[in-house]
Order: structure tokens, then sequence, then C-alpha cells
């Protein structure tokens, strides 16, 4: 990391470049540059070593660390092909996506139409129940899953996908509503006012007026949900039957029950984390907008 | 109905997966069609839009909910009311003290620690050169579920006999000439390590919206403060945390109600054993292992409590900032 604080440009600096070059004074020093280094060293190692590892052969990692294969460097692929046929992990990841597509895509459209409702169609008792809706945001997951478990067995659908979607989007939608509703809020009310006085119903105002505007919330709140079910641990293990087992739970049961096999778990562990970083990488932009919008979910 | 309910091959489920998206997009375009016809008293549309998404809150969430709380104060087949009992177990027994304490480190430790971190970082890297490099880096770890990252620190954590190690913290502790530590196995050390997972976990969402809240303070009080001569240190205690205040409040809470209510970590890294356990986890073994739904109840409720005072807590300063502008 380099922080030197040459002044790069000699005509006068406009406002926001002087307070740029000022910054770079102000904590650019030697011991605040070393301070920020050792934290990205920190959060950086660990994932690096399990990314060496599930690169060396078996033998290797049980008989020494990940760091000697830096100055003696033997890489091979073998774990991967291991893991995804010894312990079905393929089927797993395919689970994966079966699960997390419509548990994005639905709660995405039923909270499209919720929160239009809020931001644009007066009724009585509006505000009451949108600030119900954004409460129920916090309500943990935890106290709503055995009266559901319970209520699935009884219409005899427990263990099927179904349940799993269901849940995922029930979960997903006072986020998703509050998300939406604040993003369309913000949309100006002459766009809409011009478009109904042209005699357009509440469905062309959506489609032709709203979506487009909405694109950049409706990535914001997919990303989030995308991440969120893709990693979920609790849901799944609660309603999914084992053959719907997704990945991060397989890999989760795998780290007890494998104690040290390490070729196994670090390439599994890899697998289950690739989609994640793509979309999570290739999305960053969105990512942070939603968190900013307050869209938080823990 | 069989492949309906239960397909086994990957095109069966792919089939049923498509299926139910259009199910849903379905009755959304019905409820649309119904709704939009003019002349219908207003409250048509309202209830149109808002019905699909009220109906599963509702059952999903709401009444759920209450039924958790009544049967907190049931007995484990939900027919004899038992009072308080449930939760005096909770507050007696040796077992489940052990499990608040731990609850009480984990969201006291967590929160705080990860935000420092990630408000040090986020002042440390703002306006440098490698900015957008260095934050993505600290915030990569949101991106991965919380197994993956109990993963990567077990491997971390490792432990063999003798002077070999696999895992770095002890191959460090070798090298310096100290015994390798079962870091997993010993409480209360274990809950700490456990803690550490968690701050790195959290501390990029700390950052990020810590960043946005620096980068939104007016250019006017940073020149103000200079001119007066406040720079370093000073001016990140005199200037900055006052500034960003409304924020930090907001980063603080939001992770502590995360912590609360995830029990990925502890699941994967020692089940909840060796006195490690928290209420989350503990709710997941009552309710699914030990087959003790009615302890399981008390104990989400009690999630629930704990999180509640956060919440009035948040939304009463953000009150406050609001007034005060």
């Amino acid at each position: 990391m380099s922080l030197d604080t040459h002044v790069v440009e000699q005509r006068k600096l406009t406002r926001k470049e002087q307070r740029d070059v000022d910054s770079k004074t102000r904590l650019a020093s030697p011991g605040a540059s070393l301070i920020a280094v050792l934290i990205a060293v920190f959060w950086t190692i660990p994932t690096a070593g399990l990314l060496i590892t599930s690169f060396r052969p078996q033998a290797d990692i049980r008989r020494t660390g990940w760091w000697t294969a830096l100055l003696n460097p033997k890489f091979t692929l073998d774990n991967y092909i291991d893991t995804l046929g010894a312990n079905n992990l393929a089927n797993s990841f395919f689970n994966s996506f079966i699960i997390t597509i419509p548990a994005v895509v639905i709660p995405i459209l039923l909270a499209l139409l919720a929160a239009y409702a809020f931001a644009w169609i007066d009724f009585k008792g509006r505000n009451f129940l949108f600030a119900f809706v954004f409460a129920l945001q916090v309500v943990p997951i935890q106290v709503t899953l055995l009266p559901l478990l319970t209520q699935y067995v009884q219409w005899g659908l427990a263990g099927t996908l179904w349940t799993v979607w269901l849940s995922h989007t029930i979960f997903g939608l006072p986020l998703a509503i509050f998300l939406l509703h604040n993003f369309m809020k913000e949309i100006p009310r002459s766009l809409i006012e011009a478009a109904r006085v042209d005699g357009a119903g509440h469905v062309r105002v959506f489609f032709q007026v709203l979506l487009p505007l909405l694109l950049p919330a409706i990535a914001s709140f997919g990303i989030f949900q995308f991440l969120w079910v893709w990693n979920d641990l609790l849901v799944s293990l609660t309603f999914a039957g084992p053959e719907y087992s997704p990945i991060t739970r397989v890999i989760g049961e795998l780290s007890g029950s494998f104690g040290s096999k390490w070729h196994l778990l670090s390439s599994g562990a890899f697998i289950s984390m690739l989609v994640p970083m793509i979309v999570f990488l290739s999305l960053q932009r969105y990512f942070v907008r939603g968190l900013l919008a307050g869209g938080v979910k823990g | 109905m069989e492949w309906f309910l239960k397909p086994e091959t990957l095109p069966e489920k792919i089939g049923v997966m498509v299926l139910a998206i259009l199910l849903f997009a379905a009755v959304m375009g019905l409820v649309l069609a119904v709704v939009d016809r003019p002349r219908l008293p207003r409250w048509v549309p309202a209830v149109g839009y808002l019905g699909p998404a009220v109906l599963l809150i509702t059952f999903g969430l709401l009444w759920p909910g209450l039924n958790t709380i009544k049967n907190s104060f049931f007995d484990r087949l939900s027919q004899n009311f038992v009072g308080i009992a449930n939760y005096q177990t909770i507050f007696t027994d040796m077992g489940f003290l052990i499990v608040l304490r731990n609850t009480l480190l984990w969201v006291l430790l967590v929160p705080t620690v990860a935000t420092a971190l990630g408000l040090v970082y986020a002042v440390l890297v703002d306006r440098t050169r490698v900015e957008k490099f260095a934050k993505t880096l600290i915030f990569l770890p949101m991106a991965i579920s919380m197994v993956g990252a109990s993963i990567i620190w077990k491997f971390m954590y490792d432990m063999k006999p003798g002077k070999t190690q696999i895992g770095l913290l002890n191959q460090i502790v070798v090298w310096l000439g100290g015994e390798p530590q079962p870091w997993l196995l010993n409480p209360p050390l274990n809950t700490f390590m456990m803690i550490v997972v968690m701050v790195w976990i959290q501390a990029g969402f700390a950052m990020t919206v810590l960043s946005a809240a620096i980068k939104a303070i007016p250019d006017e009080i940073i020149e103000a403060a200079k001119v007066d001569g406040v720079t370093g240190i000073k001016l990140f205690f005199y200037v900055t945390i006052p500034s960003v205040r409304p924020a930090i409040i907001v980063v603080l809470t939001t992770i502590a109600m995360g912590t609360l209510k995830s029990f990925d970590i502890v699941y994967t890294m020692t089940g909840g054993n060796f006195e490690s356990s928290i209420v989350a986890q503990e709710f997941y073994v009552q309710s699914f292992v030990q087959g003790r739904p009615d302890i399981g109840a008390a104990l989400a409720v009690l999630l629930f409590i704990m999180i509640t005072p956060i919440i009035v807590y948040n939304v009463r300063q953000m009150r406050i900032s609001e007034g005060e502008r």
C-alpha cells in the first residue's frame, strides 16, 4: 500500500481535491498505514490459508502447514474432484440454486405489490400497517419455526421444497417491502400523477413508470436475499428434507462429522462460497446501496 | 402429484421450481387484473395489492410468533399450562446460566469490537488510492456463509500434538516457544475464539456504513476544526466520532441483533459443546434435538425479549438525531 502525499496537480485545487489532499496528509502517517495493513492482513490470511489448502495434495495437508506451500508449491485439483463425487456435493450445489431462485423472485413480486400500495395508494390505517410490517423485520425467525413446522406437517407438506420457498419468502417480505417502499417514495409524485391524468391505471403506472426506475432497488434487495438464502443454515435445517439439503447445510454437517479431513472440508467450503462471492463482487454497488438504505437483516 | 411435492431428479426439481415461480406470478397477475378496473371503491386496490403479502406475513410471522409465546407457558406437549416453569428452568439451571453468560459476552463484545475496528479502518483508508480494494478485503467475509467462515477459522485454530502444526495460530504459538492449545475445547476461551469469527464477519458491515457517514461530514466542519489546529487523533475523537454518532448507533444495534439471532458459528465450530452454547444454538438443540419444544419456545421468546430493548434504543436515538436537524 503506497500512501505517498505528493500533490499531483499544480493548478488551483477545487475544494474537494484540497480536502482529498488534506485527508491524506492527515492520517497517512506510517503508524496509521501500519494499522490499516495489519487489519487487512488479518482479514485476508484465514481465507487465503484455506484456499491454498484446498489445492494441496491430501498427504501434504496432513503433514505441513499451508504456508510451507508458498515456498514449495505443489498443487492439485484432486480434492475438488473427491468432494464433488464422494459426498453428493454436486447434488446439494444444485439444490442451493433450486432453493434460492424462487426464494428471491417470489418475495420481490409480492413486495413490489405491497410497497406500491404503501407508497402510492391512500387508505385508512396505512401508516400503522406499514410501521407494523417494518417492526416485523426484527422478529427473530426462531419464534416462528416450530409452529410453522407443525402446520406444514398437518398439511402433509413437511420436508418439501414448497415449505422452504414459502418460509424464505415470508422471512424476506418485511425487508423487501421496507426497502422497495423507501425507493418508491423517492420517485417524484408528479411523474405518477402525470401518468394517471393520461388515464393510466395502477397496473400501467406500475409497469411503465415505476418498474424501470426501481430496477436498482430490486437489485439491492435481490442480492441481499440471494446471499441470505444461499448462506442460510437454520431454515434449511428446519424445513428441507435431506434430499433437498443445500450446500451450506451439507458443509456445516460435514464439519461436525469429518473432524480433520481438511482436504474435503476445504474444497467443499470453497465450492459453497464460490457463487455468493461472484454475486457479491459483481453486484457490490447495489449491495452497498441497499445497506445504506437501511436494509439490514441479521 | 408425486413429482409435484417430491421431485427427485434435477429436471423434475427445475420443473417444480419454474412452476412455483409461475404460480406466484399468476396470482399476482390475477390480482392486478381484478383490481385495476375503473370505478371500484378505493379500498379494493389497496386490499388487492397488500393482500398476498399481509396474508403471508400473518400466517408465517405473526401467528406462529404468538403461538410460540403461548407454548412457552405450556408443557412439552403443549397441553398443560405450566406458568413460568420453562423460564424458571432457564434462569436456574447451571447449564442454561452458562448459555446466558456466553450470550451476554457475544452481544457485548461483537458489536463494540466490530464497530471500533470498522470505524478505525474506514478512517484509515478513506480517500487513499487503494480505498476500494482495501475495503473489499474487509467486506468480503460478509458474502460468505457463517458456516464457511466457521470452517475457515476452525482450520486456523486446528491443533495437533507435537511441534508441527497445520493450524496457523498454533504454529505461531509454537514458533514463539509455547505449547499448542485446543482453542475450541477449553471454556471460556472457546467462546472468545468464536466471537473473533463473528467480529471478522461483521466488521465489513460496520466499515461500509461508517465510511459512507464519514464521507458525508460537511467540509465546513473539517475545515473549521483545522483552522482551530485540530488534526490527527484529535480530529478523529473530537470531530469524526461525534459527527457519525447516529451511524455508529445504527451499526452497533444492527450487529447486536444479528449476533443474538445467529447460531451458525457455534453450530459449526463446537456444536454448543464444551460450555460454549448461546441462546440461539440452545434454541435449536432443545427444539429439534432434545425434543423439548417448551424450553425451545421459552428460549425463542427470550431472544425476542433481548432484541426489543435494542430496537427501542435505536428508534429513540434516531428520533433524537432527527430532532437535532
